[in-house]
């Protein structure tokens, strides 16, 4: 079963003085997210992911098309206590304390009252916040509302978790903690849907991404696939302050880094390469093939769909 | 009570609580209800009907204005906030959103009422000295305030799911005024003829009728306040209410969150 089925979902709002011109936020999108994979919905901003998020969240209503999560149409209130939901920069009300706010989302969420003290200590201790359980919102930073919102959104076990930019505002080692946990959901066997912008974060995290772009989806796949376009290159990195005549000959691309220096050649040189370098006597740190990075892809499906645009006008 | 109805009103509660503006208008009430003590003093013989008088108007006032100062922000300033976005993506049905706020939002009347009635009534002990059995009748007076809050609640929230804080307010303050002289209107549309007289008759019975509902100069004065009316205007506050509330939730069940 899949765990989101998006079926044609698509928005356009009504704008101007007299909400007369429509303005399109997202095309017929369809999408199918299977269950317990992390699946990530990467584009720029105003591309149209959060208003994806906020039609499966019912907080905005489709002009058209309708979906399915964990089995059953998206309106259907129940599956809401199946989800969990951490909306982009999250606020929160900040006269309550990080305490009672997991209690008051517990509440709404139908966990039994026994369960939900158990689980808000859980969560609170999970992503860091049983030191200041008891402080205000209004006395946290920005990063630790981030927390929090990742810690309403876990609360109540959901099997489908929806983040909209769970690292933003987090320093390195919360964008890290996040992405720990977003593994452990995995393990754990419930799937993970997040919108990112960041793409080194959707490529460590992500089993598949989706790209979206002025509202279209521009491409989708396992990471892997997205990323082995680039064929028959390795590079080849050595230690070593000088480029060996035999490996200039090869006619790879050479750059030198303090006393390392790395060379993209012909998979089919790779052989002649290293009898090069073993001549010269050099050390040979690594040889790997030469992958397109999913920021080159992510690049070139949003170049490629401004050329389309260009070319239409 | 649908339970999330019960949680989403006791959190209003909460937050119409730990809000200091409200001790200050508790804390002005009951300054009031001191003036009234003072002027009491210098009204020689009048003292219970202008401690009565003016003790609950000022309950009346400053529960009017706590209504539509919490009520004006109640979903407007959860849309602007985005605090509505983690709660509806919760098995919260945006009707039971609706109604839990109205509930929480008159729930905190209720409680500041009561605080502000031990207000007037000490300050009644203290210019007569003793209680009378007319003072019961100061119980329905209060009463009927709360049903005026009930109509303001509902009011606000009305306005405050489609419209802005500021306009809201203007919006249900202007009620407040209009609905004050309902049966000055009615007896216009009475007097006059053809279409004004249709027009009149229509907004005499649209806006909520807050003349029927103040009851304090009467009891003031020791008059008796009838069975049929405390009835009447039971039924007509919450009919009323109701109605509004209706027209809120069918706003906010259509209502993009941008």
């Amino acid at each position: 079963m899949a765990a989101i089925e998006i079926l044609g979902l698509e928005k356009t709002y009504m704008v101007g003085f007299w909400r007369k011109r429509p303005k399109r936020a997202l095309q017929p999108l369809h999408l199918r997210v299977e269950e317990g994979e992390i699946f990530g919905f990467l584009g720029p901003n105003g591309a149209g992911k959060t208003t994806t998020l906020k039609m499966l969240m019912g907080l905005v209503f489709p002009t058209a098309g309708s979906a399915r999560i964990l089995g059953r149409e998206w309106t259907d209130p129940e599956v809401k206590a199946q989800i969990g939901f951490l909306p982009e920069q999250p606020y929160f009300y900040d006269y309550l304390t990080a305490h009672e706010l997991l209690d008051y989302y517990g509440q709404l969420s139908g966990v039994p009252a026994k369960e939900r003290k158990r689980r808000v200590e859980e969560v609170l201790q999970r992503v860091g916040l049983t030191d200041v359980k008891g402080v205000q919102l209004r006395k946290f930073s920005k990063g630790m509302l981030q927390r929090a919102g990742i810690a309403q959104a876990i609360l109540h076990n959901p099997k489908l978790v929806f983040f909209d930019e769970p690292m933003s505002g987090l320093d390195p080692l919360g964008r890290r903690e996040v992405r720990d946990l977003m593994e452990q959901l995995k393990q754990q066997g419930k799937t993970v849907f997040f919108s990112t912008h960041i793409l080194s974060d959707a490529e460590a995290l992500c089993d598949r991404v989706a790209i979206i772009h002025k509202g279209e989806l521009r491409g989708v796949g396992a990471v892997e696939e997205l990323t082995s376009s680039v064929h028959g290159k390795v590079e080849v990195i050595w230690q070593g302050s000088q480029i060996p005549a035999a490996m200039k000959a090869l006619g790879g691309e050479c750059r030198i880094s303090g006393d390392t220096i790395r060379a993209v050649i012909s998979d089919r040189q790779q052989d002649a390469a290293i009898d090069a370098l073993r001549r010269e006597r050099v050390r040979l740190i690594a040889i790997t093939p030469l992958r397109t990075s999913l920021e080159a892809y992510f690049v070139e499906k949003l170049q490629h769909s401004q050329t389309t645009a260009g070319t239409t006008a | 009570m649908n339970a999330r109805i019960a949680y989403i009103a006791s959190n209003t509660f909460r937050e119409a609580v730990r809000d200091r503006v409200l001790y200050n208008l508790i804390a002005f009430a009951l300054l009031l209800s001191g003036a009234a003590i003072f002027v009491g003093q210098i009204s020689i013989e009048i003292e219970r009907l202008v401690v009565v008088n003016l003790g609950l108007t000022a309950v009346s006032l400053f529960g009017i204005v706590i209504a539509i100062f919490i009520g004006i922000g109640l979903v407007s300033k959860e849309i602007e906030k985005r605090t509505l976005y983690t709660v509806l993506s919760r098995p919260v049905r945006r009707w039971e959103f609706i109604v839990g706020k109205f509930f929480g939002l008159a729930g905190t009347l209720v409680v500041n009422t009561f605080f502000m009635a031990i207000g007037v009534f000490g300050a009644l002990l203290y210019v007569a000295h003793k209680f009378s059995a007319a003072d019961l009748s100061i119980l329905v007076a209060l009463y009927f305030i709360v049903l005026e809050f009930l109509i303001i609640c509902a009011l606000a929230l009305l306005f405050s799911s489609f419209s802005t804080p500021l306009l809201s307010a203007v919006f249900a303050f202007s009620l407040f005024v209009i609905g004050s002289f309902a049966n000055d209107l009615r007896g216009f549309a009475g007097l006059s003829h053809g279409l004004t007289r249709w027009l009149a008759t229509g907004a005499a019975y649209l806006v909520p009728n807050f003349s029927a509902l103040n009851v304090i100069s009467a009891v003031a004065h020791q008059q008796a306040i009838s069975g049929q009316l405390i009835l009447q205007n039971t039924l007509y506050a919450l009919f009323y209410s109701a109605m509004v509330l209706s027209g809120a939730v069918l706003i906010f069940e259509r209502r993009n969150l941008k």
